[in-house]
């Protein structure tokens, strides 16, 4: 059996659930698909016991009613998992990651910012990417926000 | 001045983002105890230009162009690390030959970008000679990635399935040979930065990050394994041709900057030889294979050892021309937070050294040069050798002749 296979079965073995969702695309690549509720409890099981201790980044994407989140999780050897969840647009919250991974942050804030995802239990601190002055009910990355179709020195010539 | 104690008080100073140190627009908030840092607040995001909206907007094949250009230093990075995940995606066998070829220029940038680290590193501390000398010699990769990609920075190497150019058995020669130089060069840094007391002095015990913190922060790169942290992309999820490339993943255990130096310099060294093995063993065959105008839908992570440590690319088509999602995480994103803890309780003066020890990305320009003759209004294009002829003259007519320089420089180096 291969590592791997390993990782799968020891992971589907604690969690019964998941034995659809987590896929082995390739060698070395992963792929876990966790409901919202479930998250907490997966992610802290994949950390610790599934020594997945390093953290790619997470990347946001907007689904339409919902958005996404993928946590894009390594461990030493080159084995990375994307661990994907998602919450309603209408209420986009998910818990901060920064207790286990304070290098997080920055990329929390960065999905706060660009997907106008609300992180719980995140610090105080300054935004990122935007501009402080940025209206916060515009998120760039979400598929309905359009760029203006005049660039930023033509605007202020209007 | 009063007899008070004035670096008693406490105060906090703004530092950028027009950056008095670094070419690259940062800005860090200092509370000060006299010189002592007490704490570093950084803020982020001035040069963010929205290339991963913009991505989206584009076809697959536009966004290799357009993402070679969110660094001008670790260009290639991006380039490959995107290539890779579309190339996942779509299922497509890039040929070796190709895949050799992404490994070569993945190293050249390597050396260039380390050979630049140094130079601004020695600048940073007060050590401009090392700055004249580095880039100097950096010049000679820089010349080789432009006879090898037709460009400086941006090479346009990668394309989809493949890469655009093939190199021949004659440039093959001018790569062993470009090596050899610059292998001696880098002995005689080694041999600098190992001996030379101001160096060691200035560099050590400065910038501090233990090997706990640096994992548990999430540094990458040289950053993490001058810390100890035994990690490298190129051997843990290799790709290109690197597993087929025999090397050694270089870690220190100094935890400071001159570990970081160190790593450097000895990653250079281990460049070399991955480039003499391309060389070497580089297989016969077609240089890409037809990618797709429509990439199935799926997505796909790649991890690229930069220069400065992993490039994170993330790529989700829904099976159209254009992706869906595009995402990127250069490695300055994740160094740049071990930075609060490096400067806390440190002098301020060791601030420059610490933030340009990270190696955060900064521009770089582009070689070619247009030209409008003024009397005739007639435009032409400069070539390199006509641009260093007319840059040599300029300075002669000024009354300092390079190449009398450079020929005194060869002399002394000989003796």
């Amino acid at each position: 059996m291969s590592y791997e296979e390993d990782i799968r079965q020891e992971t589907v073995g604690r969690f019964d659930f998941l034995k659809d969702s987590f896929k082995i695309v390739r060698p070395r690549r992963l792929t876990l698909d966790v409901a919202y509720e479930k998250f907490s409890e997966v992610f802290d099981f994949l950390v610790h016991q599934g020594k997945f201790d390093i953290l790619c980044t997470i990347t946001g994407t907007d689904e339409g009613e919902y958005l996404g989140f993928i946590y894009h999780l390594a461990r030493e050897g080159g084995v990375t998992l994307n661990l994907k969840t998602r919450a309603p647009k209408s209420n986009p919250v998910i818990q901060t990651i920064t207790g286990v991974f304070p290098g997080a942050e920055i990329y929390e804030r960065e999905i706060v910012d660009l997907f106008g995802a609300k992180v719980q239990g995140l610090c105080q601190g300054n935004r990122y990417p935007l501009t402080d002055d940025w209206p916060a009910d515009e998120h760039p990355l979400r598929k309905d926000w359009k760029p203006s179709d005049s660039s930023g020195e033509e605007a202020n010539h209007a | 001045m009063h007899d008070a104690h004035e670096h008693d008080y406490e105060f906090k100073i703004p530092l950028g983002p027009q950056h008095p140190a670094l070419k690259e627009p940062e800005n860090f908030s200092i509370a000060l105890k006299g010189e002592k840092i007490l704490g570093v607040d950084i803020r982020l995001g001035y040069n963010h230009r929205g290339i991963e909206k913009a991505c989206e907007a584009r076809t697959f094949l536009q966004d290799v162009y357009l993402l070679e250009r969110i660094c001008g230093i670790c260009s290639h990075s991006h380039s490959s690390a995107y290539v890779q995940a579309v190339e996942e995606i779509a299922g497509l066998v890039v040929p070796k030959r190709a895949l050799y070829i992404r490994t070569l220029i993945g190293e050249l940038e390597r050396i260039h970008s380390h050979f630049l680290w140094l130079g601004v590193a020695g600048h940073e501390i007060g050590f401009d000679t090392l700055l004249m000398y580095t880039w100097r010699d950096r010049e000679i990769v820089m010349d080789l990635l432009a006879q090898l990609t037709g460009n400086r920075v941006n090479y346009g190497i990668n394309t989809i399935g493949g890469v655009r150019r093939d190199i021949t058995p004659e440039q093959g020669k001018d790569i062993l040979a470009a090596m050899a130089t610059l292998e001696e060069r880098t002995k005689y840094y080694v041999q600098i930065a190992t001996e030379e007391t101001s160096i060691i002095k200035r560099l050590s015990g400065v910038g501090v990050i233990s090997r706990q913190d640096a994992i548990r922060l999430g540094a990458v790169g040289p950053t993490a394994r001058a810390s100890g942290v035994d990690r490298d992309i190129r051997r843990e999820d290799p790709y290109a041709a690197y597993a087929e490339m025999d090397f050694d993943v270089i870690t220190d255990d100094h935890c400071d900057v001159y570990g970081r130096t160190v790593v450097r310099l000895k990653e250079l060294m281990e460049s070399f030889r991955i480039v003499r093995q391309v060389v070497a063993k580089i297989p016969d065959g077609p240089i890409t294979v037809r990618a797709p105008r429509k990439i199935p839908a799926g997505d796909a992570l790649s991890r690229y050892e930069a220069p400065r440590g992993e490039d994170v690319h993330y790529v989700k088509s829904s099976g159209g021309e254009k992706p869906e999602r595009v995402k990127v995480r250069a490695p300055t994103l994740a160094n740049i937070q071990t930075v609060k803890h490096m400067l806390r309780d440190r002098f301020l003066a060791d601030m420059p050294i610490v933030i340009a020890a990270i190696d955060p990305c900064f521009s770089c320009t582009d070689r070619l040069v247009g030209v409008r003759h003024l009397d005739n209004h007639k435009k032409e294009t400069l070539s390199w050798e006509s641009l260093r002829a007319f840059s040599l003259g300029w300075h002669r007519a000024k009354g300092f002749d390079i190449t009398v320089a450079e020929k005194k420089l060869h002399q002394l180096m000989e003796h």
